[in-house]
């Protein structure tokens, strides 16, 4: 299911172009709006279709499993930290969905590099990097010992 | 030199007429260039057969009115489509810049005022125009930079920028030099013409006439709300805004 773009909607921003995974979404050369450049290399993640300011962006189904008539459009609110959903099926029903994205503001959550480096002898631990502290918790993991390990071998 | 009517000094080696049947030339060619745009994409009647589907609430002869006038003042005379403010600061320097620029032109050559205040204007527009043009193609206009493009690579799509910007740099040398009494004005008056030509008789190739389906386009999204259909996107979601926005600037990698 590529997706297309509606070439009126689009003021050509670049975000889509930025955000595509696949690096298949460019801005057109005669136009400058964006394109799909590679609708088979599309793999529906519907990260430029929530991105694009414009809503300028949808998804075409193929029309083997996708009649034609449907519809499937995505609306992220990032002031309400939402996205919502709309499916429209062929014979007029009509679902909607709402779900949130996040529970914190944009920007607190701390980028890797911001935590301390891992010490040496953490790299024989168990736990990953900053576990347990980061998993906001005081107890401590569950971990494997040597011993289970060699349970059940004769 | 902002005081002085450019094209009157001129007169003496071209007629005021020839000049007239000039600026008429090129509206005919905006003109005949947008019907042909129009037609050869199918523009209007894509936009109306996407209203004659749309038609799921009706929309009375008020509230398209006020549709109208919302379309006029925020998304056309306030540029207010754009997500990007400095795509919009560029955009509405260009524009107002381009109608001060075509309309003192205008005035200049067909009435000669004697009032300083359309040279200025004319000036004004054209400076207006310089900035936002060269901010937007030099820093604004999206590139993929991972293509390790040059950033002075020309393609179709800077047809219109380009030769608007063509029209009006060497337009404001040219007046410089003739306002110094260079003997290099006429070159610059020759490549002036020039680009303006290329500017306004390429509009069947170049983003010339988004001045006109955008606006369009601009009408049938507010009607769309209007209507009910959305254009299928779903409608605002039931929650309160408690988070501001975080979008970033796009890099184009």
């Amino acid at each position: 299911m590529p997706t297309f773009v509606y070439m009126t909607r689009c003021d050509g921003c670049g975000h889509c172009v930025d955000i595509c995974p696949s690096d298949i979404m460019h801005i057109d050369k005669t136009y400058r709006r964006a394109y799909n450049i590679e609708p088979n290399m599309c793999w529906e993640c519907y990260s430029c279709v929530k991105a694009c300011p414009q809503n300028a962006i949808d998804v075409r189904g193929y029309a083997d499993f996708a009649p034609l008539g449907h519809s499937v459009r995505v609306l992220r609110e990032e002031a309400k930290a939402t996205v919502s959903w709309r499916l429209k099926f062929r014979d007029g029903r009509e679902k909607n969905f709402e779900s949130p994205i996040r529970t914190t503001p944009w920007g607190s959550i701390k980028g890797p590099a911001e935590y301390a480096a891992p010490r040496p002898e953490d790299f024989a631990r168990q736990e990953l990097a900053h576990e347990p502290e980061a998993l906001k918790t005081d107890k401590a993991l569950p971990a494997l010992r040597p011993e289970q390990l060699k349970r059940g071998v004769a | 030199m902002f005081t002085n009517n450019p094209f009157a000094a001129l007169g003496d080696s071209w007629s005021p007429l020839v000049m007239q049947v000039y600026v008429v030339l090129m509206i005919v060619l905006v003109a005949a260039g947008t019907l042909f745009d129009i037609v050869h994409k199918g523009s209007a009647r894509y936009f109306l057969n996407n209203w004659r589907k749309t038609k799921s609430k009706h929309v009375d002869g008020g509230e398209l009115v006020s549709i109208a006038v919302k379309t006029a003042v925020v998304d056309v005379l306030a540029s207010g489509e754009f997500c990007n403010a400095r795509r919009r600061i560029a955009h509405l320097l260009t524009m107002y810049g381009f109608l001060l620029y075509v309309i003192s032109t205008a005035v200049m050559v067909f009435s000669y005022p004697t009032a300083s205040i359309w040279p200025q204007l004319w000036w004004l527009g054209g400076l207006m125009i310089l900035l936002g043009g060269y901010w937007f193609w030099f820093f604004i206009r999206v590139d993929v930079a991972a293509e390790g493009n040059s950033p002075f690579r020309i393609m179709p799509a800077d047809l219109f920028i380009l030769s608007l910007l063509a029209s009006v740099t060497l337009g404001l040398i040219w007046a410089y030099l003739q306002a110094r009494a260079s003997a290099g004005a006429n070159v610059f008056f020759g490549l002036y013409v020039f680009a303006t030509t290329v500017l306004f008789a390429s509009v069947p190739w170049s983003k010339f006439a988004h001045m006109f389906f955008k606006p369009a386009a601009a009408f049938e999204k507010r009607l769309s709300y209007a209507n009910g259909t959305r254009s299928n996107l779903p409608g605002p979601a039931d929650k309160p805004e408690q988070f501001g926005s975080a979008r970033e600037q796009p890099r184009n990698y």
